[in-house]
């Protein structure tokens, strides 16, 4: 009974335009459904209080002569306008639990992808031994389940075109889902505080139809790419969001012209950026904290990347120069 | 007649003892609430120039006027200090400080020493938590999320110990109020005599009282887990970082009520004594004050739907939530309704009394969308969120400030501000607040999250109206700086009693003798009596 | 009445908003009361992170309650038992204006309270020797439970909370003591006696929780 006049008023309303992001599931509709029905019902709750507030005011402005009334209650009205109210948010209640259980019900025989956030950035593991990060990968009309965590702090995994949102919390798994219905690419943020790159923890859900996913899941994305070439690729995803290619500082320092050079290190004498310096550096952050720089920010990207990433990565900043 | 005995021989609490030393070691209710005047202020104009910078930040997507690191830097610090240093003590500890004795025709607050400690306690804290500035500053947000809090290098221990000690002057504030509601009311001020600010303040006051031990421990518990490594919220210790959000909205959530509470009290005074009507349903708003305060212990939970909490739980706090906006409705239709058929004057408290009844119906209703479970997984961390709570933070609790401050500033300083140019600040604030926050509602729909240093291009434009709002705002305060000053020092004398007000404050000298009443009140009718 | 008011104008116990002694005496009551609602509720957070992290890892408050030597907290609970009681007693000659008794009383129950300190040194110094510590200082070898750290974190916040209770009490008892010897309390005003003795009876109550939870559970 509900469904016909939620229909109604969510042609109403995207007529309009609901501000909200296009739909890039099939949780979305169901969704906006709920959200239409409750902007109107509160823009009428709104307009009501508002509107008699004003019309009072004009009304029973301060005139010579008159005086006010004496109205200390009124149990019927008030019983009203307590119990209505009530019944209003009953609806909506009700409403956002049965759309929250269709939101949190994991579909059996979904396509299961791993998400380790770390700061700042997302990292997708499917089931084939493939590795993206930043940029997730997922059939056309399958239900994709994700199974995440975090590796330091606690991320949110947040889909705005899927209406999904779930935090990754180190230590446990948490799980979402959704289902895409038509291809096309949707961004993906951090909505959970988690320093310095919050706001760039920024990723993108790539729904490709039946076809370009398989050949996409065969191809070696580093056939044919040269160590520096994989290593730039691997930088622009990975490095950048701390770390320029130019030698002016971000987060982390300004890479150019670092390799070969003496850097100078906190508490330790200066040391030499050789192959093995930056190797350390990518796997085991702390051992070494560059002079003014604070200790213990850069994450360990030690079990991420393969030795052909690696090498990629140090190829690359040795070719800053 | 007390007025005109004591208005003889010109002795009130201003005069009755001078010097710096006279109020720095003051037990006078009335001075320490001048205290916490002169220091929210304070941390207010501080709070402010943080969020002008912040908004600067947002004018323009990337790097506009600082980094990620000092942008997260002054949101943290925006966030604690009108959190902790303005809105939680605003109300309580500086009006209702000044004005809760006179409501129920004491002398003092129950424990004068004991007031005095909890102004002491703010100061000390507050200077704690700055003192985190020389330690690489603070970058958590005011929500101190773990393990984020206890990895950062920063100087957050200072932060989180000086909240700790901020959070002992509200205990004690809150402790005190109970009880010079309980044990110092005037002759014949029975309960439901009693003015809804009282109503309000003692509903604070249990909250006070009984939710910020827990963030004590909580925020104890974060210093351990700095300096010990305790573990509990460690998750690479075998801790949980989802218990922290439990125990921290624990009492923060109960904490955005005392933010409200005492705001929806001055409400109810000013739009009776300005409609110069009785209120409407007296004992309706006074239950529901005590319904809302009861129910905010166990709300805590919608903070958390989508932190990995179990659905079930999500489900039931939703509902719970729903239940607070019962009595909260309830609070709005019935100061509507006490417009009707009034005789309603638009002096300054007013308008903020009104504006506060637009701003807070919009903050309730989104509130009522966002406690809808659903709608929070989308909207949850997102610009809605901040658009919200600022409706009804702001929107709410800084316009009842304004309209308290406005209200009883005759009877504060006994003289009288320019009415014309607190008009113009309701005007710039009001028009301000609302082209501020209503783009970031649309903002969080399409899907910004909060906290964002920078943010796609979609968003800019609604970003650039927001910023500019805030300039209004901020133009707004400044004048109204202006106002308060101007009238402080240079306004004309101000009656006892100049807006007509029925309540017992108005019934003694402007501005109040050292003992605020020359003879003890008898109270023998309810405080509206608009006849 | 009013005839002590005017003798002793500068330390008239009423204070100026008070309308008499029993007022004053009621709100000073339902002050302490409340302040006290408000540690429970402080440890109460405690008691929460405590019984969550045992529904965790019972195993490893197990490993660590063998660490904690019953004999040593039975010790110490009867200690602050027996306190408590001196306390009540110093409150109750206070009341009947036995004023000597009532100090010695008191005295007894400081040095109860110091007893109790230096058992609880002793339990300190032999974990710190053990580096049975919170987990940025555990250095012991033998811990089977990986998160074992964690018992002994909860065990010093708890201990080391309470045991700041135990010396702020001490020190409260101290001054109520000093003014009873200047002959500052009789049956008509003993407001501060009663309400330091009620924080006393409240630190003993946490540790009467504190040692099955921390000793004997597991």
């Amino acid at each position: 009974m509900i469904w016909p006049l939620s229909s109604l008023l969510y042609s109403i309303a995207h007529a309009g335009g609901t501000f909200m992001p296009p739909d890039g599931d099939t949780i979305a509709p169901l969704y906006d459904h709920l959200y239409t029905f409750m902007v109107i019902i509160a823009t009428i709750a709104s307009l009501l209080v508002i509107g008699g507030m004003v019309y009072f005011c004009i009304k029973y402005r301060r005139q010579p002569g008159k005086n006010s009334a004496y109205i200390t209650h009124n149990t019927t009205l008030e019983f009203l306008w307590s119990f209505i109210p009530f019944c209003l948010f009953m609806v909506a209640f009700g409403w956002g639990w049965y759309v929250y259980y269709q939101m949190r019900t994991m579909p059996e025989n979904a396509f299961e992808v791993n998400v380790l956030a770390q700061q700042w950035s997302w990292n997708f593991l499917y089931k084939s031994g493939k590795k993206t990060t930043s940029d997730m990968y997922v059939p056309v009309n399958t239900p994709v389940r994700l199974i995440m965590t975090s590796k330091d702090v606690i991320h949110s995994f947040y889909v705005p075109a899927f209406r999904q949102k779930q935090d990754v919390v180190p230590g446990r798994y948490t799980q979402t889902w959704f289902l895409a219905p038509h291809v096309g690419n949707f961004p993906i943020f951090c909505a959970e505080y988690c320093g310095m790159g919050h706001s760039a923890m920024l990723g993108t859900v790539h729904v490709l139809s039946k076809a370009d996913f398989d050949k996409w899941l065969e191809t070696n994305p580093y056939k044919g790419l040269t160590p520096v070439q994989i290593g730039q690729n691997l930088f622009q995803v990975k490095c950048s969001v701390c770390h320029n290619p130019t030698t002016q500082r971000k987060v982390g320092p300004g890479l150019q012209h670092v390799f070969g050079s003496m850097v100078q290190l906190q508490g330790q004498p200066p040391h030499l950026a050789d192959e093995n310096y930056v190797r350390t550096h990518i796997l085991q952050p702390s051992t070494y904290t560059v002079q003014g720089f604070p200790k213990g920010v850069m994450p360990s990207f030690q079990g991420q990347l393969s030795e052909e990433e690696v090498l990629g990565l140090i190829a690359y900043i040795k070719s800053l120069k | 007649m007390s007025a005109t005995a004591t208005a003889h021989t010109n002795d009130n609490y201003l005069n009755h003892e001078k010097g710096l030393w006279s109020w720095l070691t003051t037990l006078d209710h009335k001075r320490i609430g001048i205290m916490y005047m002169i220091t929210v202020m304070l941390f207010f104009f501080i709070g402010g120039i943080f969020a002008m910078l912040l908004r600067t930040e947002l004018i323009a997507p990337g790097r506009t006027i600082m980094g990620p690191e000092t942008y997260n830097r002054i949101m943290t610090y925006h966030g604690t200090i009108m959190v902790f240093m303005v809105i939680i003590p605003g109300i309580p500890a500086f009006l209702g400080n000044f004005v809760l004795p006179l409501h129920i025709g004491a002398k003092d607050v129950a424990f004068p020493k004991l007031n005095l400690v909890s102004w002491y306690c703010l100061i000390v804290g507050a200077l704690v938590a700055f003192t985190s500035l020389f330690y690489n500053g603070v970058d958590t947000g005011w929500t101190f999320y773990t393990p984020y809090s206890i990895r950062t290098q920063t100087g957050v221990t200072f932060m989180v110990v000086g909240a700790f000690i901020m959070g002992f002057s509200s205990i004690l504030t809150g402790l005190n109020f109970i009880v010079t509601v309980h044990k110092l009311r005037a002759p014949g001020m029975t309960f439901w005599r009693m003015p809804l600010f009282v109503w309000g303040l003692y509903s604070t006051a249990i909250i006070q009282v009984l939710a910020t031990p827990v963030l004590a421990i909580t925020l104890l518990l974060i210093a351990c887990e700095r300096l010990l490594g305790v573990g509990i919220f460690d998750p690479t210790l075998g801790g949980d970082p989802v218990l922290f959000e439990h125990f921290f909205w624990f009492y923060s959530h109960p904490a955005v009520y005392i933010m409200i509470l005492p705001a929806m009290g001055i409400i109810s005074e000013v739009i009776t004594a300005f409609s110069h009507k009785t209120i409407f349903g007296y004992k309706a708003i006074a239950f529901s004050s005590i319904g809302i305060a009861a129910v905010s212990f166990f709300v805590w939970g919608h903070h958390l739907f989508v932190a990995g909490q179990s659905e079930v739980a999500g489900i039931i706090f939703s509902f719970i939530t729903m239940l607070v906006g019962v009595p909260t409705a309830i609070k709005v239709f019935n100061w509507t309704a006490t417009l009707y058929k009034g005789s309603i004057e638009f002096k300054p408290p007013m308008l903020f009394a009104l504006g506060f009844l637009f701003l807070f119906t919009i903050g309730g209703v989104t509130g009522i969308m966002l406690a809808t479970i659903a709608l929070d997984v989308h909207l949850h961390d997102t610009y809605f969120v901040v658009a919200h709570f600022h409706y009804v933070m702001v929107g709410g609790t800084l316009m009842a400030i304004m309209a308290g401050i406005y209200y009883w500033f005759p009877k504060i300083f006994g003289r009288m501000y320019s009415q014309f140019w607190a008009r113009i600040t309701f005007v710039l604030i009001f028009i301000g607040f609302n082209v501020t926050f209503f783009p970031q509602f649309i903002l969080g729909a399409m899907g910004m999250p909060r906290r964002y240093y920078d943010y796609l291009p979609a968003f800019t434009a609604l970003n650039r109206i927001s910023s500019i709002g805030a300039y209004t705002i901020g133009l707004g305060f400044l004048i109204a700086l202006g106002v308060i000053l101007q009238g402080i020092f240079a306004g004309e004398k101000a009656p006892a009693n100049p807006w007509g007000a029925k309540t017992l404050e108005w019934t003694t000298a402007s501005p109040p003798p050292h003992d605020n009443f020359a003879v003890e009140p008898i109270v023998t009718a309810g405080p509206y009596e608009y006849r | 009445m009013s005839t002590v008011n005017a003798h002793v104008e500068r330390h008239s116990p009423l204070a100026h908003h008070f309308r008499d002694m029993a007022q004053q005496f009621d709100a000073a009551k339902l002050g302490i009361w409340i302040f006290l609602c408000t540690e429970i509720l402080m440890f109460g957070g405690l008691f929460v992170a405590y019984i969550i992290m045992h529904g965790l890892y019972p195993a490893m408050f197990a490993e660590g309650a063998r660490w904690c030597d019953w004999r040593m907290g039975a010790a110490n609970t009867t200690v602050l038992i027996v306190s408590s009681f001196f306390m009540a007693a110093g409150v109750h000659y206070t009341q009947t204006n036995q004023r000597v008794k009532a100090i010695q009383s008191m005295i007894l129950t400081i040095l109860l309270g110091c007893v109790f300190l230096v058992i609880k040194y002793f339990e300190w110094r032999h974990k710190f020797e053990l580096g049975l510590l919170p987990a940025h200082f555990f250095h012991y070898k033998g811990a089977h439970h990986a998160n074992l750290p964690m018992f002994f974190s909860l065990y010093f916040c708890m201990t080391g909370l309470h045991g700041i209770h135990v010396v702020v009490g001490m020190c409260l008892i101290a001054w109520v003591t000093i003014r009873s010897i200047r002959g500052e309390f009789n049956s008509e005003y003993y407001t501060a006696v009663e309400t330091v003795g009620l924080f006393w009876h409240l630190v003993d109550i946490i540790w009467i929780f504190l040692f099955p939870l921390l000793y004997l559970v597991g």
